[in-house]
């Protein structure tokens, strides 16, 4: 990664102009596929997006816009971000504010397509699934980041999530109980964590090597318990029920916010909490500033006192706690039931989220929920009986992620001693 | 507080690093510790913070003996240490920094920021340090940081402040800068253990002059003692501070740069716009404050970096886009600045070293072998050609000291007939004799017709080599100016001031070698907190 970065960093200043036409290519490619597609082949019907969900307190009229009309004008306003980035390098903030805009016309040109002439699409109810889509990604990016921000790289998330998702629906079945098995998920993440931090930082083993291979290993276990166990018990050690969805009081009754924010499972709020626990924890309290200071100058942690071997095994082992929710979320908060390598490269987003993210919480999640929303895009699009293929539609998310990375990421910058083993002479 | 060292004894396997070392620094005193690299200031200094436990020997501070089993046991009891590489991180804010370890915290656990701020802003005003508590540390110059590592120290309320070669990192004007802080911490009362391998800073700034070789001490001086006294002492033998060279006769331009701009590993440009020619038989030194493209130039020149734009020219021929192995073809030797990462495989046999840029040709390869023999042949010649101290030309190469690793460079670099030589801190970290012989073998090149580059942040060593001096400022050159340019102009230059002659101090002139060189530190002219008189201000 720090080689990709050099090497992106040597040919910046021809880069620049390079970046800039780059940039507003794209940005017209897609105000292109606006107009040309989308809009051309809407037809002369509506669209009709539902602003509420059927059993809302209060009732927001639905939205009905007519769908050619609607693409053709987002198409333009593409077209005009695109010549406003190829005419001169805008701020920093500028830049992000077209991207976001160019990328918001183009989904709402999808939708429109997509729904003209058809049912009702609602809004609503896709924002909710984006939520929930992103809770093990939003969970595996802060896993990833108390990891990293102390210094070690955690590709092991996916392995987390997958053991937090197995553990979890064992026990909660066999218990009966899902808190039990809320907790056993998180253990069950923390398990994993514990073997990346003592075979990272005691014995110095290549993190990403490492990360790849408790992935195997996590899929490799889960897949012949389950094979053996949890098949042929069935019934005893793989059907837990699902957390129910708990409505928060006058929150919950919003219109439009409510049901996607305050209308879920125990998972949601978790994540609330833990967002915050991680964002206030890593950069207002001492333990924070601690942790990162091991993540980007250990020796100079160790000089004034720092435990630094200490700092790392906490923060691997807490990341590994936090994913495993994430796993558990994948079992008791969604499907209900354990399937073998359910977490489907779930928590290489994350990682990704977390990239993409820049190293921060908020901006990881931030970047979970764009991944969330390809998610959700995906599965409503299948419902719609789009005419494209529903396996394309499954990459979506993942092309999402390797365009995000790959184009988007720009200047952010891992901590300094990140992946970096530390040994004291 | 008083400290005192008594019989400190570090040994690692056979190598005795602290041979019974015993120290005492008065309260309020500047205790210059002097000697040359390896010769165990630095592992003293570590038993002393903590860093290393010492074989034998105690601590005592104000006659109590003390045990310090980690850094953190001798911050609580009052020492402080301005490490030779800061231990900052880049990315925290000033504030941060100093209060990493002791932070100020407010219900429910939070960072007291505010707190923490004001005490630095504090300790900043009262010792005159001008530091920006909100700053980020990678923002800030050099000079800056070291003073940030001081605030670090003070409030731990330091009593005894340990500064390792506080000055290698700084520009003339910094360092004055630096000995008035020094100066005025004295005169709060703190003890400073100030450790140099430059004569005259140390008779600048000390009280007292410990000298240290080899792991034992071998004397001790006021500062009025002479440098030649000094250097003899700390090396073991008289020494020559002066580089023999007859004036250069320059020849046709060899190695000419121009309008050369190189990127950083930011892709942010490192080198800017540089115009600079080299002459056939002439030394051209690049004076400047490390990280000002000094590393980013050499590589571009040597082709480990591609040139963003401008030209590089060899005897006429464009070589801007050559590979480096065409470059050294066409007659360029190059001494990295980082031997030990650039210059060497440390676990290759010293004979496999001095044939790594040649392998690939008569007569060492024969078809897709190695002709063994010829390699063996040959490095047995150069390893007495250049006085390689090894027990064999197939040790590991990291077994060497660092004097002799350097001259395994030399001998492959300037074993072979070159046209240009760019060498890049060609003596960091050596001993003196190994200093001497690195300069001479430099000298005798130029004196053979070779255009040498020479890039380094020692300003003694750019007036002994150089020819001409041309100063380096933020990826430009600020100037070039002949060997007698007094030091206060260069320091100027290397601030990026346009530097005329105008305003110099008396004083500073440059003289014609090291010896009879002054302090290029002048002495301070301010009314407030006078230093002691050299030589009387110890007891």
């Amino acid at each position: 990664m720090e080689r990709v970065s050099s090497l992106a960093g040597a040919i910046t200043e021809p880069l620049q102009a390079h970046r800039r036409l780059l940039a507003a290519a794209t940005f017209a490619l897609l105000g292109l596929v606006d107009i040309l597609v989308f809009a051309r082949f809407a037809g002369h019907s509506q669209a009709t997006f539902a602003l509420s969900l059927p059993d809302a307190q209060i009732t927001v009229p639905s939205l009905h816009v007519p769908a050619a009309p609607t693409a053709y004008a987002l198409g333009a306003v593409s077209l005009a971000a695109a010549v406003a980035r190829a005419v001169r390098e805008p701020s920093q903030r500028l830049r992000r504010w077209l991207i976001a805009v160019v990328l918001l016309c183009f989904v709402i040109s999808l939708l429109c397509w997509a729904d003209a002439g058809k049912i009702p699409l609602n809004l609503v109810n896709l924002l909710q699934s984006t939520v929930a889509f992103s809770i093990p990604l939003v969970l595996g990016a802060l896993a990833g980041c108390l990891c990293e921000r102390s210094g070690v790289i955690n590709i092991a998330i996916e392995g987390q999530l997958l053991m937090g998702a197995f553990g979890s629906a064992i026990v909660a079945s066999a218990f009966g109980t899902l808190w039990l098995g809320l907790l056993t998920g998180s253990l069950a993440g923390g398990l994993i964590g514990v073997l990346l931090a003592v075979f990272a930082i005691r014995y110095l083993v290549d993190q990403v090597i490492l990360g790849v291979v408790l992935n195997v290993l996590a899929s490799g276990l889960t897949g012949y318990l389950y094979d053996r166990a949890l098949v042929p018990f069935q019934n005893t050690l793989n059907s837990p029920t699902t957390f129910p969805a708990v409505k928060v009081p006058l929150l919950g009754d919003i219109p439009i916010l409510g049901p996607i924010f305050f209308d879920s499972t125990v998972f949601l709020y978790l994540s609330y909490a833990l967002i915050i626990a991680v964002q206030v924890g890593l950069f207002s309290t001492r333990w924070g500033l601690r942790a990162r200071a091991v993540g980007e100058h250990p020796v100079a942690a160790d000089t004034v006192g720092i435990n630094v071997l200490a700092t790392r095994y906490r923060n691997v082992i807490l990341g590994g706690l936090i994913a495993g929710i994430g796993g558990a979320w994948l079992t008791l908060g969604s499907v209900g039931s354990f399937g073998k390598d359910m977490s489907s490269g779930m928590g290489y987003i994350a990682l990704a989220a977390l990239v993409f993210g820049r190293w921060t919480p908020l901006g990881a999640v931030a970047a979970a929920l764009l991944f969330g929303f390809t998610s959700a895009l995906q599965s409503i699009m299948a419902t719609l009986n789009v005419p494209i293929p529903s396996n394309i539609l499954l990459m979506a998310p993942y092309v999402a992620t390797i365009v995000a990375v790959a184009g988007l990421v720009g200047r952010g910058r891992a901590p300094r001693a990140d992946g970096k083993p530390y040994v004291t002479s | 507080m008083k400290l005192e060292l008594r019989g400190i004894t570090k040994r690692f396997g056979s190598l005795v690093a602290n041979d019974h070392i015993d120290l005492t620094v008065a309260p309020g005193q500047i205790h210059a510790l002097l000697g040359e690299n390896g010769a165990g200031k630095t592992t003293l200094m570590n038993v002393l913070y903590g860093l290393t436990r010492p074989d034998e020997g105690e601590i005592l501070l104000d006659g109590q003996a003390r045990e310090f089993r980690s850094p953190a046991d001798a911050i609580g009891a009052g020492i402080g240490m301005v490490h030779q590489h800061f231990m900052l991180v880049p990315v925290f804010t000033v504030t941060e920094n100093v209060t990493l370890g002791v932070e100020r915290t407010r219900w429910p656990g939070l960072l007291d920021r505010r707190r923490a701020r004001r005490e630095v802003r504090e300790l900043s005003q009262r010792y005159g340090l001008n530091v920006n508590p909100d700053a980020y540390v990678e923002n800030l110059p050099v000079g800056v940081q070291q003073r940030v590592e001081i605030i670090k120290a003070l409030l731990r309320e330091a009593n005894v402040l340990i500064l390792d070669e506080p000055t290698a990192v700084l520009t003339p004007g910094e360092t004055e800068d630096l000995f008035r802080i020094m100066r005025e911490l004295k005169a709060g009362g703190r003890s400073i253990i100030f450790i140099s391998h430059k004569l005259r800073e140390v008779q600048a700034i000390a009280d007292t002059i410990t000298v240290i070789r080899r792991g034992s001490v071998v004397g001790q001086r006021p500062p009025t003692a002479t440098g030649s006294e000094l250097a003899s002492l700390m090396v073991g033998r008289p020494v020559e501070l002066r580089v023999h060279k007859e004036p250069a006769r320059p020849g046709a331009v060899v190695l000419d740069a121009d309008g050369l701009t190189v990127p950083d590993d930011q892709g942010n440009p490192a080198v800017k716009d540089l115009s600079l020619q080299v002459h056939a038989g002439e030394i051209v030194g690049i004076a400047g404050v490390q990280g000002n493209g000094q590393t980013e130039l050499c590589e571009a020149l040597v082709g480990l970096r591609p040139v963003g734009a401008g030209r590089l020219r060899l005897d006429g021929d464009d070589i801007s886009r050559q590979t480096t192995r065409q470059r050294l073809a066409g007659g360029m030797g190059y001494i990295p600045e980082d031997r030990t990462e650039d210059g060497l495989v440390g676990d290759f046999p010293v004979a496999d070293n001095i044939i790594l840029d040649v392998y690939h040709r008569a007569p060492y390869a024969r078809g897709i072998a190695l002709d063994l023999g010829q390699v063996d042949s040959t490095a047995v010649s150069r390893v007495s050609e250049f006085d390689i101290r090894t027990t064999s030309v197939q040790a590991p190469t990291s077994t060497l000291s660092g004097g002799n690793q350097q001259k395994v460079i030399l001998a492959r670099e300037i074993g072979r007939d070159l046209r240009v030589l760019v060498a890049s801190q060609p003596t960091r970290g050596l001993d003196v004799g190994s200093i001497e012989f690195v300069h001479r073998r430099i000298v005798e090149q130029r004196d053979q017709g070779v255009a040498v580059l020479i890039i380094s942040s020692e300003l003694d060593e750019i007036y002994a080599l150089a020819d001409r001096i041309a100063v380096m400022y933020e990826g430009r050159i600020t100037g070039i100016r002949p060997p007698t340019v007094p030091v206060a102009e260069l320091g100027l230059l290397m601030t990026g001031a346009d530097g005329g002659p105008a305003g110099e101090p008396a004083g500073t002139e440059a003289p014609a070698g090291t010896e009879a060189q002054q302090l290029y530190v002048p002495q301070p002219a301010e009314q407030e907190a006078p230093p002691a008189p050299p030589g009387d201000g110890h007891d």
